[in-house]
């Protein structure tokens, strides 16, 4: 076994793995948001999230084929794509639960949950479909702004491309906004009472429907942002590319406690570097026996032996209720 | 100022209210008694909108609000204390209160707040506390103090006696006619009914989903009927 190589490729490592928990917290907020205050598993999720990348990587294709791509700074450009991601998947979330969760919200609890997954296919093959005629392709490669390549070095031994500090820090601020919207402000106050308890919100004078719909929204929004980061940083998206970013999202959203907004996001980390140190450290701690594939089995049997003894998940809340 | 003409309310096959009639003054005091299952509960529900009646006429200052949804019956002046309390556990007194203030945009929250804590001084010190760790007694006071924060003009109370210590009920009903004093009119169902009665102008009996005596508060407390059904005579 080779020490000193596990020594050495640990800070990428834990950076990989940082990025990746980022992304999967970013989506997840979406599953447990909707999840908090519906009990519902909203699976098109994860086409909210791949629909965000497309618009992202149209934009950019469209600056680029325009010729603007390199006459714009870049942070301007990234703001741009960004906040076009967030309003088409935030607005395609409202509209999937006006469409195809709110007729049905009295309905037994399997009923939604097979529309979901039928909204789910059907954005595939829409984006399929769309790409297919408008460009004739439907694997699109982010264009590369060369500046978000560039390495800096942290020490002499590891360097951080700008796009990884600028995922990073976009993540954490979005994060950090969720918080204090959530729990700073009276929309807020109104989201977690309808989490609670929807017909006494309602006595309260909040609109229940127009709640859900700005849950639906930001949710969208951050599975949007997502996408964009998603795209910024792995470059390449199809329509499918979804869906198993989105599946370990919803792992993510469940292991630290679904409904959990703060939970949403060390569930993201934890899995998120799991994954990451599973993919390099496998390999080497077992001579070769288990390869970098086996990353999935070791994370979700991790994820596994984490729900058999908390199955509330990392910071799922017990609620105390009185009579 | 709130009128109920002949109410008809179902849950699914189950004929809950039967022809149900009711008024309610300005500034009234009124009791709805009856025992578990008369429709006591549904009769309020159906006021506050969650429940929506086959037939008959909800009317609230000479407009309908039948077939008005909640939130849009609490913006013209009802405010709803349901079965059970019902607060938000997992906020704070704080914000529970705040969500009953939800729909106004006036500079009078604050003072109305104070207002809450004169009546309930409790609530005063429990205000970072979260909801759900706070004794029932405390939670009834929350929840009336919650739908006072809407400054309604009519308050309907679900069982506001309901588990407490008789210290407590003596209290929470001290209360609700100071409340009534202050100008806000009071729709008050309850199973106590020596206490109801005690502070209510009038009251309704309700049996099986019918209205079957009505009358003063005095004139129902001496009613032999009311005494061995209610009062345990």
């Amino acid at each position: 076994m080779d020490l000193q190589l596990l020594v050495t490729i640990f800070p990428q490592v834990l950076l990989d793995g940082i990025l990746l928990g980022f992304m999967y917290a970013l989506i997840a907020l979406g599953y447990t948001m909707v999840y908090g205050v519906l009990e519902f598993i909203n699976f098109a999720h994860s086409e909210i999230f791949i629909v965000g990348a497309f618009v992202g990587v149209e934009i950019l294709l469209g600056l680029k084929s325009a010729g603007l791509l390199e006459a714009i700074p870049w942070l301007p450009v990234l703001l741009l794509v960004l906040v076009a991601g967030m309003a088409a998947s935030g607005l395609l979330a409202v509209s999937i639960e006006r469409i195809a969760y709110r007729p049905l919200r009295h309905a037994p609890r399997l009923i939604p949950l097979i529309s979901a997954i039928g909204v789910s296919f059907f954005l595939q093959d829409a984006i399929r479909l769309f790409e297919s005629i408008w460009r004739n392709a439907f694997n699109l490669v982010y264009p590369t702004l060369d500046v978000l390549n560039r390495r800096y070095d942290l020490t002499s031994t590891i360097d951080i491309p700008l796009k990884s500090v600028v995922v990073i820090a976009a993540a954490l601020l979005m994060l950090w906004a969720l918080w204090a919207l959530v729990n700073r402000t009276k929309i807020g106050t109104a989201i977690r009472a309808v989490a609670e308890d929807q017909a006494a919100a309602s006595l309260m004078g909040i609109n229940v429907n127009r709640i859900i719909s700005l849950t639906f929204l930001i949710g969208g929004a951050m599975g949007g942002a997502a996408g964009v980061l998603f795209g910024v940083q792995y470059s390449l998206v199809n329509p499918y590319t979804g869906f198993i970013p989105g599946l370990k999202a919803f792992t993510a959203a469940v292991l630290g406690g679904i409904g959990n907004i703060p939970g949403a996001m060390v569930g993201g980390l934890v899995l998120g570097l799991l994954e990451a140190f599973a993919a390099s450290y496998l390999s080497l701690l077992t001579g070769g026996a288990f390869g970098a594939e086996y990353k999935d089995i070791f994370a979700f049997s991790v994820l596994i032996l984490i729900l058999i003894f908390r199955p509330k998940g990392l910071l799922g809340e017990v609620v105390r209720e009185r009579a | 100022m709130l009128a109920l003409e002949d109410l008809e309310v179902y849950y699914g096959e189950i004929h809950a209210l039967k022809r149900v009639s009711l008024e309610v003054r300005d500034r009234e005091i009124v009791a709805l008694l009856g025992n578990n299952g008369a429709g006591k509960t549904t009769t309020l529900k159906t006021v506050s909108g969650l429940l929506a009646p086959r037939r008959g006429r909800v009317s609230f200052e000479g407009r309908p609000l039948t077939g008005v949804a909640p939130h849009e019956i609490v913006a013209r002046g009802i405010a709803h204390v349901p079965e059970g309390r019902r607060i938000f556990n997992r906020l704070t007194v704080r914000e529970n209160l705040l969500m009953g203030a939800y729909l106004r945009a006036d500079g009078g929250i604050a003072a109305d707040l104070e207002r809450v804590f004169a009546l309930f001084p409790r609530l005063h010190e429990r205000l970072t506390q979260v909801a759900g760790t706070l004794s029932g007694g405390e939670q009834q006071m929350l929840a009336i103090g919650r739908a006072l924060m809407a400054r309604p003009k009519v308050l309907l109370l679900d069982e506001p006696s309901m588990g407490l210590a008789p210290v407590l009920v003596e209290q929470i009903f001290e209360t609700i006619a100071e409340v009534n004093r202050q100008g806000t009119t009071i729709l008050l169902v309850e199973q106590n009914a020596a206490m109801a009665l005690s502070i209510a102008n009038r009251g309704y009996v309700l049996e099986t989903g019918s209205v079957v005596l009505s009358g003063t508060a005095a004139a129902l407390g001496e009613n032999s009927e009311v005494r061995r059904a209610y009062l345990g005579e």
